[in-house]
């Protein structure tokens, strides 16, 4: 059973079946008196097919810009301004201030009406599959968390008190013992006088007790009021996880729907491709000889994390999981063939003997590469191989763990020398890879290293018009990092019209 | 359970040659039986009927010889080194386990845990057990009603070790037959945590990879400590036990309903509470506390104090070059460290305690003029810190779907069996125990024969006839008893009955409560 926590009053609500089974529907009147919203309710008013494609559409140009935003790891508030203007175009939704005498008149209506709609059509047409519906709740989420932090002080309070959310606030007496614990536990906390504190389980608000920045006691947190947006969040997305996957649930009745379910269709395809950022066929590099004997010739083209992960695995004949996880996907995204891939790891593996590599690493492998596994595994082929966001958010490296991105992962002065040891001596560029890790920037650093390794080839590509912009663009990958350096190293003995095969 | 063998998923590429047939029919048991039964037949259809008559395994008292013959008179006639050496080959011995889990495996308290109520539920019957049998082919999504069945076919398959999963939404033997796999996820499970030395490889000095010591083992204390007051104080969790995983780390196990029914996001979050070392050793400085301290990290901090000087004693973290270089990394001021650089180089053997004490001795004496102080004192609270505090497995805790070693199983490896540590919250429980000391599966089997033995000895003087007749009226003594395992099952028992206990109360209470919701609901 899950714990509903905080809202207890939508499961209290009793419906009599025998008065409501023959009533008429009656629906809800939407208000909307808030700006923003959980979208609890679903639209029940008519429109007409052209807005419930055009509003959806719109949702979705906001949110795929949204999704790039995080891919290319911009700060919350670069993200806010890198959006404005396109919410402003697609998506506008005004504070009930920005109306005469901030009464609710009919463009706030409008507005609100199209965000509440076009919120509840996409839930259609993402629910279908686990990972859409974890993409769309997640960037769901962050909207609504920057549209939260964006509204002004009073309205927000009215919003919050509209949730009717039921924390139990901490009183005087408790406040004043614990003080002592709340000051240290509560980060960005001057004094405890000024600031209430609601009290509620650990559960409702794990990524704050993730990162130790309430005070817990026997499994009740001391929240307080400025990081209500930690609780609002989470029951956000709570709530959107929930539905989404009821709307599943439903969603063969509509597929009945010749009108609505291509458009739904369409919908969702269009948002399935901009994830992966790397495709199968791209990995195709026809003539280049990719093969086991020639894994430590072809190093001199990967990106510094694979760089890393090949120089721990020659130096110690070995790799925690992790590594071995992370190289394997990329080398099976360069082109090596399982049986290829499998030689490689067996000689890599200089300590272990033939039994206990068949026993505990073939297997992994083989699995990597869809050879083995259930029958989705199979069927796709495997796992793709990871991207740079993926690599820097996903599992931080741990002690003797050589996978991650280094440029994120290691110290500034490990990072200076691993740089140095593969041949980067450029100050200017040792510079700004300091500056941009330290900007947190760690794809543009390793574009950096990039462009500074294949200058003089990418001077002439760019002279020569060989490739567009679009060959040259940030990477975000790292086998597009060498397939793109291993063409530009070879400029002379691949043929021109396999590179112009990059974009296709 | 004839669909047994289409479970098996794992692929089995170096099977011995006389079980290959394992991989084909449903003859699994035929080869460990086999063996068993040559050596000791009589012996093993006692255990059988007994079986029988007598599901509960903890009343099991037949008297017979419980390892193989050849194999005690081996143990006998050897001294100890040599005995030691023909053990290590020993504990995969498949008819050693068979005499284990006949014997002594506590299957009952087992089921108990696991189910947290005497009468059968889902939360034991879709629980997922995974065998590693001996020829190592890996069995997944076994379940089990009850105890007994659980028991019988441990006893069939004969595994070296077996882990336990969570419980699913349905019985996991049934998970292809369902329509939509997606309606097959886990439910529940114990909140756990494992720790392993082998993550302690950067400070630990007295030992590499599997092996540990004493010295060592100080590591896995100090975890223990931290952690459990953590999760009782911080988080209200009662019911954590502390298990040995038989060779090199530890397991907790916390049966708390709010603790087994967590999610994967609030388990990753409760591991993150924890994980106060980030990066690895690349990344330079791995500790990075928020100042003011947390109330979490200063307590640890006080846990852990008295260790740290320990530690600077027995593991001399500071003693080499590169030891001494990582410690000057963490410190911040850098005319100290030159300072300091410059002492050390003179003597060489310094031992790490002379060392750590420098640091303040020579900040006092002002070799760095605008040495910032609650800088250092800062530096040394996360130096301290990332030389003592818990290194958890990060990855096991987070996600309800990872198996872990059942405590009692016998590490295939060592010999030694699973027991728990603590619980309850008894450290001092945790500060005595020894896991070099811990008993091994053979040394219990041959402790269960001398105890027959002896009372035969003593019996066996006079009218031998009429004395065993009496006996066998008096209270019987269970095998467990015999053993050095039994304070391990009392622990364990007493364990498993404080929790069986309290969530029954939990659910009267739950019951009583909604009692005129119940009876709303009944009426339409």
């Amino acid at each position: 059973m899950i714990r509903s926590g905080i809202r207890p009053e939508i499961k209290k609500k009793r419906i009599d079946h025998k008065k409501t089974q023959f009533a008429k529907a009656t629906f809800q009147e939407h208000d909307y008196q808030h700006r923003l919203s959980l979208y609890d309710f679903p639209p029940t008013a008519e429109i007409s097919l052209e807005e419930f494609e055009t509003w959806a559409i719109d949702r979705l140009r906001v949110l795929a810009e949204l999704e790039s935003c995080s891919f290319r790891n911009r700060s919350p508030q670069e993200t806010a301004v890198h959006m404005e203007p396109l919410l402003k175009k697609y998506m506008p939704l005004s504070n009930n201030s920005a109306a005469v005498g901030a009464h609710i008149d009919q463009r706030l209506k409008e507005e609100r009406k199209k965000d509440h709609y076009s919120h509840w059509i996409l839930r259609l047409a993402f629910c279908r599959t686990e990972d859409l519906r974890r993409r769309f709740s997640r960037i769901e989420t962050t909207l609504f968390r920057m549209r939260f932090q964006q509204d002004d002080g009073k309205e927000k309070r009215a919003f919050i008190d509209s949730l009717n959310l039921h924390w139990e606030t901490v009183s005087e007496e408790e406040k004043t013992e614990l003080s002592e614990h709340l000051l240290a536990a509560t980060s960005s906390l001057k004094r405890v006088d000024d600031e209430n504190f609601f009290k509620v389980d650990w559960t409702s608000i794990p990524d704050l007790i993730e990162h130790r920045s309430v005070f817990v006691r026997k499994g009740k947190a001391y929240v307080p009021t400025q990081q209500q947006t930690s609780l609002i969040i989470t029951q956000f997305t709570q709530n959107l996880d929930k539905a989404l996957e009821l709307s599943a649930r439903a969603l063969p009745r509509i597929d009945e729907d010749d009108r609505l379910s291509p458009i739904l269709e369409h919908l969702s395809k269009n948002f399935a491709t901009p994830d992966a950022g790397f495709h199968d066929a791209d990995s195709s590099l026809p003539g280049a000889p990719i093969n086991a004997a020639n894994v430590d010739n072809l190093s001199q083209h990967f990106p510094l994390c694979m760089k890393n992960l090949h120089t721990t695995l020659r130096k110690n004949d070995h790799l925690k999981h992790f590594g071995r996880l992370q190289y394997t996907l990329f080398l099976k995204g360069i082109g090596l063939s399982l049986d290829d891939c499998l030689v490689f790891w067996r000689q890599a593996f200089k300590k272990i003997d033939d039994d206990k590599f068949n026993k505990e690493y073939r297997y992994n492998v083989r699995h990597v590469y869809g050879d083995v596994g259930g029958d989705a595994n199979r069927r796709g082929r495997g796992y793709s191989p990871y991207s740079c966001q993926k690599i820097l958010t996903e599992h931080p490296p741990g002690t003797n763990e050589a996978h991650g991105c280094p440029y994120r992962h290691f110290n500034i002065d490990n990072l200076t020398s691993m740089l140095q040891a593969t041949g980067v001596h450029d100050r200017e560029v040792l510079r700004g890879v300091k500056e941009d890790v330290e900007k947190k920037r760690y794809h543009i650093a390793c574009n950096r290293v990039f462009e500074w390794a294949h200058k003089v080839e990418i001077k002439r590509v760019k002279d020569d018009n060989i490739w567009g912009p679009a060959e040259l663009d940030t990477i975000v990958h790292p086998n597009t990092y060498f397939k793109r350096s291993y063409l530009l190293k070879n400029l002379n003995s691949v043929p021109k019209q396999d590179v112009k095969m990059e974009d296709s | 359970m004839p669909h047994a063998i289409s479970d098996m998923e794992a692929d089995v590429p170096s099977s011995p040659p006389e079980s290959t047939s394992q991989n084909h029919d449903v003859e699994l048991p035929a080869a460990p039986e086999a063996t068993a039964a040559t050596t000791n037949k009589v012996a093993l259809e006692d255990i059988f009927n007994d079986e029988v008559s007598d599901s509960d395994l903890l009343t099991s008292t037949a008297d017979i010889p419980s390892s193989p013959p050849t194999a005690k008179d081996n143990h006998r006639g050897q001294d100890v080194a040599s005995a030691r050496s023909g053990q290590a080959e020993s504990y995969s011995d498949p008819s050693v386990m068979l005499q284990y889990y006949t014997r002594l495996f506590p299957f009952r308290p087992l089921f108990l845990w696991l189910n947290a109520s005497p009468s059968p539920s889902p939360r034991f019957a879709n629980r997922e057990f995974a065998f590693t049998l001996s020829n190592d082919a890996y069995l997944r999504y076994q379940s089990y009603p009850s105890h007994d069945l659980l028991r019988r076919d441990i006893l069939r398959l004969n595994p070296s070790r077996f882990e336990i999963g969570p419980e699913y939404s349905t019985n996991p033997r049934d998970r292809k037959t369902l329509r939509k796999a997606s309606t097959f996820r886990p439910l529940s499970k114990e909140m756990v945590f494992d720790i392993d030395l082998t993550d302690y490889d950067d400070i630990r000095t007295c030992c590499v990879k599997a092996n540990i010591c004493e010295k060592c083992w100080k590591f896995a204390t100090m975890t223990i400590k931290v952690l459990d007051a953590a999760l009782r104080e911080d988080f209200g969790f009662e019911h954590i036990l502390w298990v040995y995983s038989g060779r090199r780390g530890v397991h907790a196990w916390i049966s708390d309903k709010e603790a087994r029914e967590l999610d994967d996001d609030k388990r990753k979050a409760l591991v993150g509470y924890f994980e106060v070392l980030r990066g690895g050793v690349q990344g330079g400085k791995r500790v990075n506390v928020r100042r003011p301290l947390h109330p979490h990290i200063r307590r640890s901090m006080d846990i852990l104090r008295p260790y740290f000087t320990q530690i600077l004693v027995e593991q001399e973290p500071f003693l080499s070059q590169s030891g001494q270089d990582r410690l000057l990394q963490l410190l911040p001021d850098k005319d100290l460290n030159d300072a300091l650089r410059k002492k050390w180089s003179s003597s060489p053997d310094r031992p790490s305690k002379k060392k750590w004490d420098d640091i303040d001795e020579l900040a006092k004496t002002g070799v760095s003029k605008n040495l910032d102080t609650k800088a250092l004192l800062e530096a040394k609270q996360d130096a301290l810190l990332e030389y003592t505090y818990p290194r958890i497995d990060v990855e096991v805790g987070k996600k309800r779907i990872h198996l872990l070693k059942s405590p009692f199983v016998v590490h295939p490896g060592t010999g030694r069996v699973c027991v728990p540590i603590t619980c309850g919250g008894d450290m001092k429980r945790a500060d005595l125990f020894d896991p070099l000391t811990v008993p091994t599966v053979t040394e219990l089997l041959r402790e269960i024969d001398s105890f027959g033995q002896k009372n035969e000895e003593e019996q066996g003087t006079s009218q031998e006839d009429s004395n065993r007749h009496e006996n066998s009226n008096q209270k019987k003594v269970l095998d467990w008893e015999k053993t050095r395992l039994k304070p391990y099952y009392e622990l364990f028992n007493g364990y498993v009955n404080k929790l069986v206990k309290s969530q029954t109360t939990s659910l009267k209470r739950e019951r009583d409560e909604d009692g005129h919701n119940g009876a709303d609901a009944m009426e339409f």
